[in-house]
């Protein structure tokens, strides 16, 4: 039978106390859990940093990648092996930042996979640099002075990129994230999850407390759900003029920031996946992935004719 | 005098005026008329305007290189006879120079040259009126108001008149140009058939059955040929062995292989990646080695700098691959990006930080390059290690006709694998398991049972981080073992081979594209009394150091041939072996190895005991 502890791993988990990260691998597990998924049918791919350690948490296949790499080689993964459940984690640095390039272009492909994005501000392991989310004018605890360069908008880039879940959650707010990751799982394509995400170790701005808006004149948290506020971004039907508009409504949305922050899904569409791309071009693809069939014994006699 | 079935042609025009497609079927012509060809392009980055030009050795003994002279040069502008002078950064001086004593040049007689602005009374000239002849082919279609639309077809009155002052056999010619035109575009089979028959007779009933003094002769067929490049032999190698996952970023000269490999995907189920850069080429190809596909990238030198990085990641986690395909082009940064060159011998064998282990085969001909590709994955499994085949663009684009590849022998090998059922009865699989070879047998992602980590960071038995130095020490061990172990396995006639006499008082050192003109060179040297023989290295790594060491101990003179600046080779064979070379000749222009520079080169340092010789014909 499968229960929480399946999920889990004896690894010595280093991470600083009160750090979001446990906030995230805990509903990483749980959701695991809820969807009954076997652990040998999930892998975990992770970049480089704190939230680098992850899979090495959890009791599944777990690949911890190079700084900024974990999509191209979670894309390889899950295309030459399609039956796993492909789960991506990285930081924002890692994402946006080295790996800019990686996010964008995996987004553009809709692979059918999920990628869960530590957002605190922060390069935490190099010990608390700014990263690309941090906003401009602010200094962490650890800064020599404030950012001097606008920060990127993770979930604009999302949608621009072609990510067809985009969602934001929080990960001090586990019951949420879970929901949102079960979400993100199950979506057909490319998930995207930016989970808020504290520091509380070099990111003393964006608080535990900031995000509970104990600092506002009229104490109110700062995080709302969207689906809470009547915003419906999920796309009915895909041939119409509704994607572009729903795809306008996120980006709007995704620019609040402030005293009110939303989370839940700011899009989502279902349109073929990169998979079912391939299959179009390979038939035998939609039988069984490659791996469990036998490509070692091809005739090469056509080829070979071909250059007679 | 007439000499038969001894030629050089050489076709030269505009990036886009179909020099390509004719220089192939010309050769193509020849090979099932039972003659041998050597066939390499020469171009420019650019796509439309720059000179490029195609040349095409035809012997009646298969020949291995090109040689620097033309018997037959087809111009189809002006540039191709007198090079671009003229500008204000002039690159070449055209290739009339280049036409051989008696030979001939075919060109445009509405460029109205006079025979005296040649420079030269030794060559013959063979004015042909292109544009004429091309309007009455398309007259016989009824399509000579169409004349802008088909103009590039004069390239195939220019191949009609070659055969035609060749004499060779228009109907071998006339099926290689109707292959290319197939279904509905079978009619414009037949224009260009005619085209070519109106080039074919303009030169007979112009110039006379004699005039010109080589001619091609059909020989007996010795069996299948396939005319083939070092691309297709990779590729075609790539599907033999059962890879599933290649991955690439456009880049020259390597894109035309993975464009080959996606043409034929739908028959041969393999899956191809355009990735966003070589950094994502490399590391999708790597994930998908441990998710169970045989995978590969290919690129050539700005790419495999970006691969560095990714490289050092499939080596700590002990990947099952990739392997990756590098077509050297001349460097650094962009270079010469359609050059040749073999420069990055020291760069395969260092890239990335730390050290790892790796294999690196360097092919030197094309059919060496299909054994070695079918090898490399064998390799990348049973090792679990990145292997690197190195060639270059000058192996990747050149073609030569050769008997079908016989795969008979050919046996995949996935090395040490677990299966669900071993797994079963065991609940601490560990994917790093210490043993004796280094190798652990690996499980698949999916397999129940199999769970493992992979890290970048150095890690334990089971995957996971660790910074412990007793740990970090038989980790480092347990991987480069497995290229001590790779070097005692792979037999030393795979790694290296000895070509010619032990004894010979010459030994010419070389590895990679250079073989064939080093063997082509070898054979002219001993008709003139200086006899050589040729050590090829072909493993970089797991390096053949006894045979080496043992091939080059009683040479007398040891000369290191190589397509670069300061001869890798002869310094890597000197850090394995403490052999020092006397002499090298290198060539760093960017072109090949010509079998004459092989012989100037080496009565060169004869003749005047240099220590370093430079060839440059270009």
């Amino acid at each position: 039978m499968l229960e929480l502890k399946t999920y889990r791993t004896q690894v010595h988990n280093d991470w600083c106390p009160g750090c979001g990260d446990f906030g995230i691998v805990n509903a990483i597990q749980m959701t695991l859990l809820e969807m009954q998924l076997e652990p040998h049918r999930v892998a975990i791919f992770s970049g480089i940093g704190c939230s680098g350690k992850t899979p090495h948490f959890v009791n599944a296949y777990g690949f911890h990648t190079l700084h900024g790499r974990v999509l191209p080689i979670a894309t390889g993964a899950r295309l030459s092996n399609p039956g796993l459940t492909v789960v991506a984690v990285g930081g924002d640095g890692d994402g946006l930042g080295i790996g800019a390039g990686h996010f964008v272009n995996t987004g553009r492909r809709n692979l059918d996979f999920t990628y869960v994005l530590y957002d605190n501000g922060v390069y935490g392991l190099t010990k608390g640099q700014a990263s690309p989310t941090l906003p401009k004018g602010v200094k962490t605890k650890s800064m020599p002075a404030p950012a001097i360069i606008e920060r990127v908008n993770p979930i604009a880039m999302a949608v621009a990129s072609g990510y067809t879940f985009v969602a934001r959650s929080y990960a001090l707010d586990v019951r949420h994230l879970k929901q949102t990751l079960r979400a993100a799982i199950e979506h057909r394509g490319s998930a995207f999850v930016d989970v808020l995400q504290t520091c509380p170790t070099y990111n003393d701005i964006n608080t535990k407390e900031w995000y509970g808006g104990e600092d506002l004149p009229v104490k109110a948290p700062r995080l709302y759900k969207l689906e809470d506020s009547g915003y419906n971004g999920v796309v009915a039907d895909p041939s119409t003029d509704e994607v572009n508009t729903k795809k306008g409504n996120a980006l709007l949305k995704s620019f609040e920031w402030g005293d009110k922050i939303p989370i839940g899904v700011f899009f989502k569409m279902e349109v073929p996946t990169f998979e079912d791309q391939l299959a179009l071009r390979m038939p035998a693809l939609k039988d069984k992935p490659f791996v469990e069939q036998d490509i070692y014994n091809r005739d090469i006699t056509p080829l070979l004719d071909e250059l007679t | 005098m007439t000499v038969t079935n001894s030629f050089t042609w050489m076709i030269g025009g505009p990036q886009g005026s179909g020099i390509n497609s004719v220089a192939e079927n010309f050769a193509k012509a020849c090979i099932r008329g039972g003659l041998h060809i050597f066939a390499n392009i020469e171009y420019h980055s650019n796509i439309k305007g720059e000179h490029s030009y195609y040349r095409l050795r035809v012997e009646s003994k298969a020949p291995r290189s090109h040689v620097d002279w033309v018997d037959l040069l087809v111009a189809l502008d002006r540039e191709t006879l007198f090079g671009d002078m003229n500008k204000a950064h002039p690159t070449h001086r055209g290739h009339r120079h280049e036409v051989s004593p008696g030979g001939g040049i075919i060109y445009d007689r509405s460029l109205n040259l006079t025979p005296d602005s040649f420079g030269r009374d030794d060559i013959r000239l063979f004015p042909i009126p292109y544009m004429d002849l091309l309007v009455e082919a398309l007259k016989e279609f009824g399509k000579d108001k169409e004349l802008s639309k088909y103009q590039v077809m004069v390239n195939t009155i220019a191949l009609g008149a070659s055969l035609g002052l060749a004499d060779y056999d228009f109907d071998l010619a006339t099926e290689a140009i109707r292959e290319g035109f197939t279904g509905r575009k079978a009619a414009l089979g037949d224009l260009n058939v005619s085209a070519a028959k109106r080039g074919y007779e303009y030169v007979k009933t112009s110039f006379g059955e004699d005039a010109f003094p080589i001619k091609l002769r059909k020989q007996p067929l010795s069996g299948k040929r396939m005319m083939i490049r070092g691309v297709q032999a990779v590729a075609i190698a790539k599907l033999k062995a059962g890879c599933g996952f290649q991955t690439y970023y456009p880049i020259t000269p390597a894109t035309d292989e993975s464009e080959y490999l996606e043409s034929h995907q739908k028959d041969y189920n393999m899956i191809v990646v355009q990735a966003e850069d070589e950094i994502s080429a490399i590391n999708m190809a790597t994930g998908a080695a441990h998710a169970g596909l045989r995978s590969s990238t290919s690129t050539s030198g700005p790419g495999f700098s970006l691969m560095a990085e990714g490289l050092g990641w499939a080596g700590i986690t002990e990947a099952p691959g990739p392997v990756v395909v590098l077509y050297q082009r001349a460097g650094p940064a962009t270079g010469l990006p359609t050059r040749t060159e073999q420069a990055d011998l020291r760069f395969a064998l260092h890239a990335a930080h730390g050290e790892f282990p790796r294999i690196i085969i360097a092919p030197g001909d094309v059919v060496e390059t299909y054994y070695d590709t079918f090898d490399a994955f064998n390799y990348a499994e049973h090792y679990q290690v990145p292997v690197i085949l190195l060639t270059d663009k000058f192996l990747a684009s050149t073609y030569q006709d050769i008997p079908p590849f016989n795969g008979d022998n050919l046996k995949v090998d996935r090395g040490d694998m677990v299966r669900e059922s071993d797994l079963a009865t065991s609940t601490d699989y560990r994917r790093y398991r210490w043993t004796e070879m280094g190798i652990s047998p690996r499980a698949i992602p999916g397999q129940k049972g199999g769970i493992f980590w992979t890290t970048g960071d150095e890690h334990d038995e089971y995957g996971h981080i660790t910074e412990a130095p007793d740990i970090r020490i038989k980790m480092m061990r347990k991987r480069m073992r497995k290229i001590e172990l790779a070097g005692q396995v792979i037999p030393d006639s795979k790694k290296a081979t000895l070509y010619g006499s032990k004894s010979a008082p010459i030994t010419l050192v070389g590895w990679g594209s250079s073989k064939g003109a080093i063997l082509d060179g070898m054979e002219d040297l001993m008709s003139d009394g200086i006899e050589t023989n040729f050590l090829q290295v072909r493993y970089v790594n797991p390096f053949p150091t006894n045979f080496v060491q043992q091939a080059l101990g009683p040479a007398r003179r040891k000369i290191a041939i190589e397509n670069n600046y300061s001869a890798q080779m002869a310094g890597l064979i000197r850090e394995k072996t403490g052999i020092a070379m006397d002499n090298n000749i290198v060539k760093f222009d960017g072109r090949p190895f010509s079998q004459n520079e092989i012989y100037e080169g080496v009565k060169e340092i004869i003749k005047n005991g240099i220590k370093e010789v430079t060839v440059s014909h270009a």
